[in-house]
Order: C-alpha cells, then structure tokens, then sequence
C-alpha cells in the first residue's frame, strides 16, 4: 500500500532534500515538526493568550476588534457572591451551582471508581480463568461513546424502563429516577463511574502485576494472612500508582460534560449541572453568548487542573526518584 | 579504491574533545585498522571519515578532495555496523538492493549486483528470509554484502566481530581478510580488539583519548612500539614492565629497582646517565635459563605445548613469562630468568616515549 | 458436564476445593459481568422490539411481536388472536378492526363471515421477532446515513492527518539533534498541561475566522496536533536503534525516505495503537463537534443521537437502534484488537 504513494513522496522529497543538502541533516527536523507545530502554535499555544483578552473583555461579538475592554468585570461576574455556600446569594448563581455540584460530583465519583477500580484490578490479578475476558469486560464500557452510555442507562431509567419492572415485580413503587434531583445526581454519578472505571481498573491492574510475586510467597512464608498481606504488601507498593490514578480521575472528573449533558441536561433544574456545562452554556449554548464570562471560568478551571496536573508530574517525579 | 586522508581532524562535543587532531593517511587499496580501548575515540574518527559525524575542525580528504561539507549519502563509502543495522523489516534481497534503489540504479542492473554478492557471500539461499530468522553469523554476511553490493569508494567497519562467539569470529576475520584481498578497495576497520588488529591489518593506527599514539604496519608497532602504551595494548600475552635507571656510570647497564642490574645493546637506545626508565619484555621473550633477576613464583599454568609462569620481582612487579614445551618450575619456587638485550624494549618512564636511537 | 464443573470450579491453587476467597471472586465478576454487559445487551434486545412492544410495562426479555396473516378480501395483513373464553373459545380469528370493547374478527378460514367479539375473550398470538425494520426505517426514513457519512469522514481524516503530522513530529523529536529541540519539547509537555476543554472559546473564534464553522474541516483540524500522539510515538521511535538510520544514510537515503521507508515500518506496532484511539476519541467526540456544528445536515452521529433524544422524545425505536450503529464499530473493533488498546490507552494516561 505504501508504494502506492511512491510518486507523492518523490514531489515531497524534494523540500527535504533541498533543506538537507544546504542546511544539513539537523535542520530537516524542523521540516518533519513544521506541519504539526503549525497546528499547534494555531490551536493551542495562540487559543492559551487569546483566553485571556476574551476574558478581559465583554460583549456577545466573537472578532476581539469588537469587543469592549472590561478589565477583571467578567471574573467580577462570577466571583461576586455574599457566600460562595449559598448559590442563591452569588449574582452569577449558576456558576456557583455548578461549581458546588461539580465538587460533590467529582468527590463520590473519584471515591466511589478508585475503590471500584481497585478492588476489581484485586480480582483480576487473582488466578482466575479467562482473565482476558473479563478484563475486557469491566474494560468495555470505557471504550463506549459518551451519549450512547448516556442512552443506554436513560433508557433502563426511564419511566417504564427495566429498573422500574424489577422495583415494581418486588413490589416497590415506582421512582422517576431522572426527575428527581438527588436520584439524578445520585445516577450521572452512577454513569460515569460506570463509563471510566475499567480504564483505571487497567492501570491499576498494571501496577499490582508489577509487584513481584516472590514478595507473596515470602509472606506466605512468613504466614500472613490474606489481609495483612493487602495492608503490608499490596497497598504500599501500589500506593504509587493509586496516587496517579487519583489525581488522573480527579483531572478528567472535573473536566466532565458529555456524558451528563446527553444524560439529564444539567437537570432537573440545575441539579447536574457540571462547571463544562456551564462554560458551554454560558458561552455557546443560550443566548446571549458571553464569551468573556466564559473564558473567564475557564482560566479558573484551567487553574485548578494545572495544579492537578503538577500534583501528577510531582508524584511521578516522585515515583521514578523513589 | 580511494586513499583517504585526515589532516589535523577534530572532534568536539560541547566542551568535550573527543578527537584531539588525527593526521593519517590511507592509501589505495590499503586494509587499515583503528584500535584502541574504549572510549578513545576510534568509532567518532570513523563516523566522521563515513560523513555521519560532523567535522569540528581540520579536514578529511578523498582521493584529494575534502568532503567536510559532502553528506554521508555522497561520500561513495559504505559502513558495516557493530549491530549489523540490517532493515527489520526488509527481506535480505530488499536489504541488499536498498541503497542501489536510492541511488536509482535500474532493477535488472540491481537484481543482477545482488545475485553477485549473494552468491560471492554465501547467503544467495537466504534472499527471502527477514533478518531475525537469520543466525548472527548470517546477518554478518548480510551487512557485509548491503556494504558491499553498492561498490563503494572504500568500507569502513566498525568492530563489525564483536557480537559474534568466539570461533565465528576468528572464521569472520578470514573471510573479511579474503573479501579485501579480492575486491581490493581500501578499508577502514574499528576495533578493540588487537589481536583482530594484527591479523587482518595493511596498517594499524593506535589510538587513545582522541590522538594516534602510533600509525604503521602491525609487525613495527610489535617490535618497535613507538610508547608504553602501544608496547602494552599491542601484542599477546601483555608485554612485562619493569622499573629502573640508567647507571650513571655505564650508559650500556641499567639498575634496576631491586637493585640487579641488566645490560642493554650499546647506542641501540638513547638516554643519560640516571634516567629513570621503564624497561618492556614479551612473555614469549624471557629466558627460564641463565641467570638474571630472581622470580617468586606465585602460579604456573602446564597447557602441555606451552607453560606460563606468573611471579614477582625482588621490588615486587608482578613477571609473566611463556616457555615452549612443560616446565618443571612450581609454585613457590624461586627462580632466576635472564632478560634477552636484543629482545629489551626501553622507555623513558616520564614521558613514556621509546628510547630506540634509531 | 462433569469436567465443565470441574473446569469452572479448579481453584487457585489448580487443586482441593474452592476456598471462599474463590467463590467471592467469581460471584463479583459475575455480577460485574451483568452490570457491565446487562445494560449493553438489553439496549440490543431492546432496539429489535415493535413501538407497541417499547411502551409495554413491564417489559419483556425478548422482542415479541404478533402473528398477522393475509386474509382472502383484506388488503393488509390482519393480526391473529386465539379465543379464551365465549362462544368461539378455542378458535383462531383475525381481527378486522376494533370498536372500544368489541372487536370485529373473522376466521381465515371463511373470510366472508365476520364475528362480533369481546377483547377480554381472546389472547393475542405470539412469537419472537426481530423487528428489523426498526434500522432500515432509520437508512429509508431519517437522515441517518447522513450523519454516519459526517462522523465516518470526520473520523478517518482527522485519524489520517494526526497520524502523518504526529508521527513526523515524534520522528523528528527522537531521532534528531537541533537547536531549539528541547523549547519545542518543553512546549509540548507544557500544552499537555493545558486541557484542550478550557480553550473553548479562542479556538472557536479561530475556527470561525478560518470560515470552518458549521464544516467538518472545523471539527478536523484543531485537534489533530495531539501532543498525545507525539509523546506516544516519540516513546516507541526512540527504541529504534540509530544505527539503522546510519546504515540508511549510508545507503543514499534521503531524511524523508528514512522516515518513510524505514521508521514508519518499523514503528508499525505504535501507530497501529494511535490510530485505534484516535479513531476512537473522533467517533467519540462530541462537545467539540456541540459547538463547531449548528446545522442539522452536518451533526455528527453522535450529535444527532443526543438531538434525537428531544425530537423524538418516545420515539425509542429509532433512538435504540440508531444508538445500537452508534456503538456497533467501537464494540468490533474492541473484540479484535482488544489487548492493543488496553495496553494502548494504558500507556497514554488516557488522555
């Protein structure tokens, strides 16, 4: 198949050989890295600055030249708030709303899939048949589109879904489990434990295969129990990983927004309505668009996830130095 | 064929210098080897003659003209690799015609150039197979023939033996030996190793620390070893050190630290009166008869054809001597060798340089 | 069957009986099996049913539908009913149709007599069935080829550009020493830092000053300079020995056929995983896709799947099996290649 593109690369060779013939090898590098830098320096590196003139100024335009300077007012818009625990005494209530639903959110979530995902990795190390297959399994669903998971637990949640029969043949009453605020919030939690579990499952599987299996049979010497030989031996020597695995789920919990925002909408009300959600709304999805407000919490966002993710390079600084 | 000549070349990396100004000359046809200890800079000399390294300073000329600023692809050298570098891949006929293709060449012409090299190298059965199903010895025959195949100016070989087991080794030595006799190009051989040096060499250049501490044929850097350091890298078993001076009163005898003394050759060597020298003798040259300087024998080894006797002098340097036959010298014994004149090699100990007049 | 026991229940050991440790074991992963494949496997169950069969509560397991039966003087085929109770207990009648209560029937076997009967007397006839015509509705009546033409040409540009760009930025930071190589390095780690959600709305306006909005070139290219991709690749390309190069260089190669013809075979393997989970971040996608693409003609299937959910509010028999296609190529391309993309996404951090 690659001959096929024989005569392109002949045309492409060309620039190459020019820049290696006059400038040397070396420089044929910026040739190989132009395409992608260029991208990059359009994408992202210039997006990064940009952020800050949107959020320094104000209006519904999109061009900067039309956008009025309003120095630190869109982050006044956000911040201004008689008490950051109370919603309702903030002028931008929303913003709060999403952001305390965004702390509890990543709270359980993050909690909740660690112990999960450490606690099926145990399993999955354990000399079990066709390991591959059920690795697989609790894998899968990583693997699922956002608003597919979202349709496929909306769809068991639903009024009349599976849930509601199997409440009803044991003679429960029926919930309407999306309607109402806490069981909404109760479920978007469920969903996305359930779509990202199996990836940190796999990373911390990685890590218990890597601790050597002669440490066990030392203990199994020593006559440890199954117990303590998880406290002594399991856990401090995968404490390196899980430490990598909380902050990575912490970084992408509080990034979260496809899979809630196909699943309730942010509702009822605002009752799942997650920090991304807000940013997209606020910016994109209702009129009117306040670009500036919403690069102005997405700094804010940005903030706290370059902490995280330094909190990540130091652990795994860490953990190659340990 | 290319002579190929290195004028003061130099090499650095950052701050570092590894090659230090190498003046050499290659002339046609000429088999030459670099040897040397680790990390003294021999694979660079060679990367930079191959056009893979750039030239700090000085100047690298073929057949006359300098090539500095001429790429690798342009030199008209082919190289053979410590780890072969075969295409993965590749088959080996793909590996063979690679470079032909790059340089255009028309594919009857090339199907026809590796046939040749195929069957001059014995792998004309393995032109289908990828390299990892091919033994060590086979994939040498490989890189050899990718090297050869494009009929290049000149082959260079970088310690091309050293992932081979021993008797492979030695049966590669010939066989690159022979290709050379036959193709008569020049070639430039790196290696650590200098008994490879010895036997396959037109000329051997020593070198350490990035400078050529003695260019010449392998029999003259035997037995005319221009410092101390080519007199202990070349030739096996090591050559024997031992420490003292000149008599200040005979220019002919030299005291040594143990206080025996020995008789050199007159006006074989230079020196004055109270010089402090290092004297070198080959294993293979000392003499169990006679009665020279005292020995403590601390080990014998009988291999049955020969024998080999390690000892200490009276001032406590470690001897090593080789006899023909078997030895009735046993361990704890003391014995009295003689150090043959004609065999002594002489060094000032300062600055470590021969002390032959000639 | 004996020996499939004894298979299931060898224990860890590989000999003596099961210790409880076992049975805990297997107990949770079969029910991580229901929990994980349940859901999955009655959407699918789910997508073959009627409408009818959809609203039905409580549901049932497998998809039902009614036997019909062309009868002589009735242009469309009239659904079967065996009679429970009353006068024609016992008999098989079609309806013709029904009036509250009463229901019109007729026996197939003579057409010409209708029957006058009460719907608590009779019982619908009944078998399994698929109902297929759930999905073509969706290729004969929806735009659905549309949408699954907007995400597959999304998804295999956008693939193939990262993949050429990504892997020529990663050739060039392992294989090359340059001035400047250890700023672009730092500026890639340090855009690794940056989440690409927080830069919504500059990147937006770029799009939309490059005329991309609302077309799929919009949706394509801000994404493709996956720092990911490059540290992915540049990882698996520093493992190539140099000497190969060397030897290549020495072979009259030029720097372009070093990369194409020698680095990009040889690191085959790596690209192989990137292109897998980029192909899945594309087909995935959606908050990016949300913003770029307003227009209906140009959503992404899984745009158009969330979009379906408020226009065909009970409209379930279109949204289960469109969700069904949606997930179908990640679920084949999952079953074969399922050890590269664990191991992939492993080695990634999942970014």
């Amino acid at each position: 198949m690659l001959k096929l593109l024989n005569p392109i690369m002949r045309l492409v060779e060309i620039p190459f050989l020019l820049v290696q013939k006059r400038l040397g090898i070396g420089m044929t590098a910026w040739l190989f890295l132009a395409p992608n830098l260029a991208l990059f320096s359009l994408f992202t590196f210039l997006p990064i600055i940009l952020n800050f003139s949107y959020a320094t100024t104000g209006g519904e335009a999109i061009l900067l030249r039309d956008r009025p300077d309003v120095g630190f007012q869109n982050f006044g818009n956000l911040l201004e708030c008689e008490n950051v625990l109370d919603p309702s005494s903030c002028r931008n209530d929303l913003f709060w709303r999403a952001v305390w639903n965004t702390v509890w959110f990543v709270v359980f979530q993050v909690g909740i899939m660690v112990i999960a995902a450490l606690a099926t990795a145990i399993v999955l190390n354990r000399k079990i048949r066709a390991r591959g297959l059920f690795r697989g399994v609790f894998f899968f669903p990583v693997l699922l589109s956002p608003v597919v998971v979202a349709l496929i637990w909306k769809w068991i949640l639903q009024r009349n879904g599976l849930l509601n029969a199997g409440l009803e043949s044991l003679g429960f009453e029926t919930i309407n489990w999306l309607i109402e605020r806490h069981w909404a919030f109760f479920w978007s939690t469920f969903i996305s434990i359930w779509a990202h579990m199996g990836f940190y499952t796999l990373i911390l599987l990685a890590g218990l295969q890597a601790i050597p299996q002669d440490v066990y049979e030392a203990a199994l010497m020593d006559r440890a129990s199954p117990w303590r030989c998880f406290r002594k031996i399991t856990l401090p020597l995968l404490s390196p990983t899980l430490l990598v695995v909380l902050v990575l789920a912490l970084i992408k919990g509080v990034q979260t927004f496809d899979e809630i925002y196909a699943f309730t909408g942010g509702g009822p009300g605002s009752a799942t309505t997650l920090i991304m959600q807000f940013i997209y709304e606020t910016g994109f999805g209702v009129q009117p668009r306040l670009l500036g407000v919403a690069a102005a919490a997405a700094i804010m966002l940005a903030m706290v996830l370059i902490f995280l993710t330094a909190l990540q390079f130091w652990i795994n600084r860490k953990k190659v130095d340990g | 064929m290319a002579n190929i000549e290195l004028r003061n070349v130099v090499k650095r990396f950052g701050a570092l210098e590894v090659i230090r100004g190498v003046d050499l000359q290659i002339e046609h046809g000429e088999f030459c080897v670099f040897v040397g200890p680790s990390g003294c800079g021999k694979s660079t000399l060679l990367r930079m003659i191959s056009g893979l390294e750039d030239i700090t300073g000085g100047e690298v000329l073929i057949d006359g003209k300098p090539v500095n600023n001429v790429s690798a692809a342009e030199r008209g050298l082919s190289m053979v690799f410590q780890s072969y570098a075969l295409y993965p891949h590749m088959s080996v006929r793909q590996n063979l015609s690679f470079g032909l293709e790059n340089v255009r060449t028309p594919k009857d012409v090339i199907d026809a150039k590796v046939r040749d090299v195929a069957t001059m190298l014995q792998i004309d059965q393995l032109l289908e197979r990828r390299p990892k199903e091919l033994s060590g010895g086979q994939r040498q025959r490989v890189a050899i023939g990718r090297a050869v195949v494009r009929e290049p100016l000149g082959f260079l070989f970088d310690e091309p033996l050293s992932n081979l087991d021993a008797e492979l080794r030695v049966e590669m030595r010939g066989e690159i030996s022979s290709l050379h006799r036959r193709l008569g190009n020049s070639m430039i051989y790196v290696t650590h190793d200098q008994v490879e040096a010895m036997t396959m060499a037109d000329k051997i250049a020593v070198l350490r620390a990035g400078l050529v501490e003695q260019y010449g044929r392998p029999l003259e850097l035997y037995n005319r070893p221009a410092n101390l350091f080519v007199a202990g890298f070349i030739g096996s078993p090591k050559m024997n050190f031992l420490e003292g001076r000149i008599s200040a009163d005979d220019p002919a005898e030299i005291v040594l630290d143990s206080g025996e003394r020995l008789r050199v050759p007159a006006g074989k060597f230079s020196g004055g009166p109270d010089q402090r020298v290092t004297i070198g003798i080959r294993p293979t040259d000392l003499d169990l008869s006679g009665d020279g300087i005292r020995l403590d024998v601390g080990g014998v080894e009988q291999l049955g054809g020969e024998s080999h006797i390690f000892g200490t002098t009276a001032d406590g340097r470690k001897l090593t001597l080789h006899t023909q036959g078997q030895t009735p010298v046993a361990i704890g014994e003391e014995i009295r060798i003689s150090v043959p004149s004609d065999r002594m090699h002489l060094f000032d100990t300062q600055s470590g340089k021969t002390l032959l007049s000639e | 069957m004996a020996r499939i026991v004894a298979f299931l229940t060898r224990t860890r050991a590989g000999k003596g009986r099961m210790d409880w440790t076992d049975w805990v074991t297997y107990g949770y992963l079969l029910f991580g099996i229901v929990l994980m494949f349940g859901p999955v496997a009655w959407l699918l169950l789910s997508s073959f049913k009627t409408g009818a069969e959809l609203e039905r509560f409580p549901p049932r397991l497998l998809p039902v539908a009614q036997d019909t039966l062309v009868v002589e003087g009735y242009d469309e085929p009239l659904p079967l009913f065996k009679m429970i109770a009353g006068d024609q207990e016992g008999r098989t009648l079609a309806q013709i149709r029904r009036v509250g209560l009463i229901a019109q029937m007729v026996d197939p076997a003579e057409p010409e007599t209708r029957l006058k009967v009460n719907v608590a007397d009779r019982e619908p006839i009944e078998r399994i069935a698929f109902a297929w015509s759930n999905y073509t509705d969706l290729f004969e009546r929806l735009n659905f080829p549309l949408y699954l033409w907007n995400s597959t040409a999304i998804t295999l540009t956008a693939t193939a550009i990262m993949l050429v760009i990504n892997s020529m930025a990663a050739f060039a930071l392992s294989k090359y020493k340059f001035r400047g190589k250890l700023t672009v390095l730092a500026l890639v780690i340090g855009t690794l830092m940056v989440p690409g959600t927080v830069l919504l709305v500059p990147t937006f306006l770029l799009v939309s000053q490059f005329g991309m909005v609302n077309t799929l070139w919009g949706v394509i290219i801000p994404g493709a300079a996956t720092p990911t991709g490059v540290f992915l690749l540049r990882q698996y390309m520093i493992t190539i020995p140099d000497e190969i190069l060397d030897a290549a260089r020495m072979d009259s190669a030029s720097e372009l056929k070093i990369f194409w013809r020698i680095i990009i075979p040889l690191s085959a393997p790596a690209i192989a995983v990137l292109a897998i989970l980029a192909i899945m971040w594309r087909w995935n996608d959606f908050l990016w896709p949300l913003i770029v693409l307003s227009e209906n003609d140009k959503f992404t299937l899984q745009l158009a799947l969330n979009s379906f959910q408020g226009e065909f509010l009970t409209e379930w028999e279109k949204l289960l099996p469109a969700t069904v296609l949606t997930l179908l190529p990640v679920a084949i391309v999952f079953m074969f290649l399922q050890k590269y993309i664990a191991t992939g996404i492993a080695s990634t951090g999942g970014k």
